[in-house]
């Protein structure tokens, strides 16, 4: 299945990549009859083309709507401040009208449950040629050979078919590959992808997941990944975010991040992530509380109320974006985890959580490698993990592939949604190749975020 | 589909056709005089249906009035879809001052009772036949007046589904990928809302069938001598006692009918869910 990449993709040559989005001290609020909710509350943030920055927080910690802001398009009742720049233009300012010419061409975004994201009543054809109409004037010829090269890149099988079928004829796998080769149309520099498996089967998770790093890589594109799973990011990212109320508490290169957690909330996230290894029953870790009300921010560190290791200090100072010894990783906290600042420094279990947190991350990225090389071998002798970690749909896919082991990766993937897995085999056996240009260009020292 | 609904659709095919085909179907004229036949009931020679007051076959008059019941119906259902169904859909989809605005105006045109409105309306438009107000026949002002009733209560539920739509989340996909107001109006969010409209419209149907009785009742409907369900009925109720038939036959045209749309309504309405409770 050599299926042709849509002529629309205009990829540029990887060099003369520059800075894609430039995020500048980001607010929103949403007016409401309780006062402002201050939803974004100062983020930062740059881009490369070509790179991944995935955005993690729980839910109501502003991901979602930090997403939304950046593309503009947040309900009536939003007030947005800050600085947008896309390759260099100034977009927070601009009108709807003008807005027009980048959604969709320039950036778009794949959103959360593809139950709701999709039209119940239009075919999917219909769906795709849409926006090919809308921005590139195509005919109607033009654009359903379009349509079907989009439905085969992204690993829909009979696509003649599935261009003239509803969405409740698709499972929900195949409508979030839907969704995708929309977002893809016309093929857009920046993709946002909120939240893209958090309604899906944790069989199908994966495979979404790969499909989206795939396009992000064969494009060239930037892509924002927003989830509340640390698990789903660790693998197929390059920079990472950590939110909490509104603001970015930690950031930096992927695998430094894993290394060296700084910021007790991402800690928590951290140990939040079920492990396989633990014996059955053992009590999931939570983060105790709940988030702020976002109305009526105390003053000092958000996160001070749920955090373990809290001083006087953290409850009165906000703390500052503060850089980290290794390059490029910030957070805010006035007492890091795993630095002589914090109450419960140790320096031995500092050291074993620096390793622990690089092999969870080579686990998972070497568990993907291995998963893209073996493609169709491993299935025999496989329990289905993924399933007996958690029935929640909140249950993620990635971490429990994590655990699982290398080996058991191919299984999950070839045992996967029925219909789903005829494409899932392309995008990976390309990866390989691609995973190592990926790491090559990974230590250019590109910032994601930073003051 | 269950026995009813076969029932429904049968019952409107059968008066559509006989309303359509009239003119050329093997009867007497609907203004036609047998002195032989006035009052007599159902069963009389030659006069399936009997004769009305003044001897004119009712079965002609029944089918004949079908053809003018059921045209002010649909007619002044489309003008209150086309003008409702369009102001509730903006209202409800761009909300805002706007909505306020038209929403305020549905609710005090709801607030006059709609036979009063309708009554006005006609007599407003029929009030001045030499200054040229009163161009249209009067058939025509029937269907406009009824088809203003019907605005703010087609507008009313067009708005409401279109609210819930409107903020589902496929309408900001379009957004996002750069769809411009009307076509999302038009071609994401109308699709939608089309079921609900076209449910209400067939009640809608029905209530101006009876609306159009009603104001024959109080003289101002279609005007004699061309019949319609709510004339005949009008024309027949001074012989209530001696011979009921008059008001009867017309009366049960007008339940069946009615009560078949409703039907029919409600069959289309769950039969569009379907495809939403699949998701």
């Amino acid at each position: 299945m050599t299926a042709p990449v849509p002529t629309l993709d205009q990829r540029p040559e990887p060099g003369g990549a520059g800075c894609l989005l430039e995020v500048d001290d980001l607010r929103t609020s949403f007016r409401t009859d309780r006062g402002m909710v201050r939803a974004v509350a100062g983020v930062t943030l740059n881009l490369e083309r070509g790179k991944t920055l995935g955005i993690v927080g729980e839910s109501g910690s502003g991901k979602s709507v930090l997403a939304r802001s950046i593309m503009g398009i947040v309900p009536n009742n939003a007030e947005r401040e800050g600085s947008i720049r896309f390759e260099g233009t100034e977009i927070s300012g601009l009108s709807q009208a003008r807005m027009r010419e980048y959604w969709g061409q320039q950036m778009a975004m794949v959103f959360q449950d593809p139950m709701t994201a999709l039209n119940p009543v239009l075919k999917i054809g219909r769906q795709i040629t849409e926006s090919l109409h809308e921005h590139l004037e195509f005919s109607k010829e033009e654009a359903n050979q379009t349509a079907l090269a989009l439905l085969k890149s992204v690993g829909i099988p009979e696509p003649a078919r599935r261009l003239k079928e509803y969405p409740h004829q698709l499972s929900g796998g195949m409508r979030q590959r839907v969704m995708i080769a929309i977002a893809l149309a016309c093929g857009p520099k920046l993709l946002f992808a909120d939240e893209p498996t958090t309604a899906l089967d944790v069989t199908v998770q994966a495979q979404i997941l790969d499909l989206l790093q795939f396009q992000q890589r064969e494009r060239f594109m930037g892509m924002i990944l927003v989830t509340h799973d640390l698990g789903v990011v660790a693998g197929r990212t390059d920079h990472i975010g950590v939110m909490y109320a509104g603001r970015i508490v930690e950031t930096g290169p992927t695998r430094t991040l894993f290394a060296h957690v700084r910021h007790p909330y991402t800690e928590a996230l951290l140990q939040s992530i079920p492990k396989i290894e633990l014996p059955s029953h053992s009590r999931l870790q939570s983060i105790a509380g709940r988030p702020p009300n976002l109305v009526n921010t105390p003053p000092g560190c958000t996160f001070a109320p749920r955090c373990p290791y809290a001083q006087d200090r953290c409850r009165e100072e906000e703390p500052p974006l503060i850089e980290a010894e290794q390059p490029g990783h910030f957070h805010r906290c006035w007492f890091p985890v795993g630095t002589p600042a914090n109450p419960a420094y140790n320096a031995e279990a500092s050291a074993e959580a620096t390793a622990r947190g690089e092999a969870t991350f080579d686990r998972i990225a070497a568990a993907k490698a291995d998963a893209a090389r073996e493609d169709s071998t491993a299935s025999a002798g496989f329990a289905p993990a993924p399933t007996a970690v958690d029935g929640e749909a909140d249950a993620d896919a990635e971490s429990s592939v994590s655990a699982a082991g290398a080996g058991n990766v191919g299984g999950i993937h070839n045992r996967a949604g029925d219909d789903d897995a005829p494409g899932g085999g392309r995008p990976r056996r390309r990866q390989p190749l691609r995973a190592r240009r990926q790491t090559s260009t990974t230590d250019n020292g590109e910032r994601t975020d930073g003051r | 589909m269950s026995i009813g609904a076969w029932l429904a659709i049968g019952w409107l095919a059968l008066i559509t056709a006989l309303a359509l085909l009239a003119p050329v179907l093997p009867m007497d004229g609907p203004n036609e005089s047998f002195g032989e036949i006035a009052r007599e009931g159902p069963g009389a020679e030659g006069h399936i249906l009997g004769g009305d007051g003044i001897g004119r076959d009712m079965f002609s008059r029944t089918v004949y009035g079908a053809r003018s019941s059921l045209l002010i119906g649909v007619a002044s259902i489309l003008i209150g879809l086309i003008v409702g169904g369009l102001a509730g859909l903006i209202a409800g989809y761009f909300r805002g001052r706007l909505d306020t605005v038209l929403t305020g105006t549905f609710d005090i045109l709801l607030a006059f009772p709609s036979l009063v409105l309708a009554l006005s309306l006609v007599s407003f438009f029929r009030a001045d036949p030499e200054a040229g107000t009163g161009g249209l026949p009067p058939a025509q002002i029937v269907v406009v007046a009824l088809g203003i009733v019907s605005i703010p209560i087609l507008a009313r539920i067009t708005r409401a589904n279109t609210l819930t739509w409107a903020q589902r989340e496929f309408v900001l996909a379009a957004r996002a990928q750069g769809a411009k107001h009307p076509r999302i109006l038009f071609r994401e969010v109308l699709p939608n809302v089309l079921p609900a409209m076209f449910s209400i419209a067939l009640l809608g149907i029905g209530v101006a069938i009876i609306a159009e009785g009603g104001l024959s009742l109080l003289g101002v409907g279609v005007e004699l001598p061309t019949p319609s369900w709510g004339n005949i009925i009008a024309e027949g109720r001074g012989s209530l006692r001696n011979a009921p038939h008059i008001v009867f036959i017309p009366s049960i045209a007008i339940f069946l009918t009615v009560l078949a749309l409703n039907y029919m309504g409600d069959v289309i309405r769950t039969r569009f869910d379907v495809r939403e409770s699949a998701l």
